[in-house]
């Protein structure tokens, strides 16, 4: 049971009008890990997550949280107590304090830690008092992620948690993140534009593009099997030979997945006058992934 | 003792810290029996992921360089200690070659990408040849 992921989904689709924004969506996520969910705005992310807890309806296929489904309202509610969700607005009544929405709050969660929201009242400076109208962006990113982190949910799902965010507080939000990882086990899934961010606390990254999985890997994985390799030819290069390869005058470069001793033989053999072979970083597969969805 | 480690280096980071703690027991700056931060105090320190940490103090017990005793912590062991100044004098002389090569790649005008480029390269070239062996 410990090893069956805690979302799972297969052929998921979600239609507006003619629009399929997600399109026969397959992701696993496993228990434990914190993936970073990286797309370009429009691939779906925001959609996604939603339909996991329940604000939109998949238009079909199947999708499972914790192995409920969550095109079925009974398995939904459950959803709802285990998942926590911070959307990208992170809207509040205005007339409400933070000490009441807090109150109200926690009134639906039997987990709720007070320890922790005390503890991040404090890290992320938010008074009880101010009423949710006068609070900054930046200061509902801070209340919604401590409603989110205090209620003792065991997945997380966070759009954008830290932008509007300056980086200290984002620093700190992070933080925070990792260290309930640290004390309990939870399951995060986190959309960012933040490469660096991702590449910092994820473990795991999920690319998206079009409503469709175009990656989904370890960190670690990632970036120990991608290499990018460059090789300069006497003349033209032979582009054709190599899939995906950028052709720039007489050097061809291209991003290696596995085996770039296979790829750079092949170039020497093809009359190769000087190969190089470069780490690549996070943000490169994100690009490569990107244009390559783009063609 | 340890700092955050570069995220868009393209090094993983549980090898960075790896290499962070290595570092650490080669300098003195941990010694035999001494304990490391829990996985969570360091998670938190770093601001990583703490599967990270525990993934990079997994490998460090593999290699011998820390124990991990359950409920009380990570902590280097004798063995790691001793092999880390073995290790540690087998760099320095290794360092020298490599200083040497560097220096003298930095007076034909190369900077450090071109550098770091080519090391690359020769990695590559030492993996193939003894692929082609196997």
């Amino acid at each position: 049971m410990d090893q069956e992921p805690v979302i799972v989904t297969r052929e998921l689709r979600k239609v507006y009008g003619k629009i399929s924004v997600i399109d026969g969506l397959n992701l696993e996520v496993p228990r434990g890990s914190i993936c970073g969910l990286l797309g370009r705005n429009g691939a779906g992310k925001t959609t996604l997550l939603k339909m996991f807890v329940g604000l939109t309806r998949p238009t079909s296929g199947e999708g499972r949280i914790f192995g409920l489904r969550i095109d079925r309202s009974a398995e939904r509610i459950e959803i709802r107590q285990s998942a926590a969700f911070v959307s990208e607005d992170k809207m509040f009544p205005g007339t409400a304090t933070v000490a009441e929405i807090i109150q109200f709050t926690r009134a639906f969660y039997p987990r709720w830690r007070s320890d922790l929201a005390e503890e991040y009242l404090r890290t992320f400076d938010l008074s009880l008092n101010t009423h949710a109208g006068k609070l900054s962006k930046g200061a509902r990113c801070r209340l919604a992620l401590l409603l989110a982190m205090a209620r003792g949910a065991d997945l997380l799902l966070l759009d954008e948690p830290t932008a509007g965010l300056d980086p200290a507080i984002a620093e700190q939000s992070l933080q925070a993140l990792v260290s309930l990882a640290g004390q309990q086990e939870i399951t995060v899934l986190f959309a960012s534009h933040q490469i660096a961010e991702v590449e910092q606390i994820a473990d795991r990254v999920c690319m998206i593009e079009k409503g469709r999985v175009v990656l989904n890997d370890s960190l670690d994985e990632l970036k120990s099997s991608y290499r990018r390799v460059q090789f300069v030819f006497e003349s033209k290069p032979p582009a054709a030979a190599f899939e995906n390869a950028h052709e720039d005058g007489r050097t061809l470069s291209l991003l290696v997945k596995r085996n770039p001793d296979e790829v750079v033989a092949r170039g020497t053999s093809m009359g190769a006058q000087s190969v190089d072979v470069a780490p690549v970083t996070l943000k490169d597969i994100f690009l490569e992934h990107m244009n390559g969805a783009g063609k | 003792m340890f700092w955050k480690p570069s995220a868009g280096s393209g090094v993983p980071i549980y090898l960075q810290l790896m290499e962070q703690v290595k570092h650490a027991v080669e300098t003195g700056a941990l010694r035999s029996g001494e304990q490391l931060p829990g996985i969570r105090k360091m998670a938190e320190d770093l601001v990583i992921n703490p599967n990270t940490v525990a993934k990079a103090y997994r490998e460090l017990e593999h290699e011998g360089v820390i124990e991990l005793r359950q409920g009380f912590g990570a902590f280097v062991t004798k063995n790691g200690a001793a092999a880390e100044s073995r290790e540690r004098r087998r760099m320095q002389n290794a360092q020298v070659v490599v200083k040497g090569a560097a220096d003298h790649l930095a007076a034909l005008g190369l900077d450090e990408q071109q550098m770091r480029r080519l090391f690359e390269t020769e990695m590559t070239r030492l993996r193939e040849s003894s692929g082609r062996e196997k």
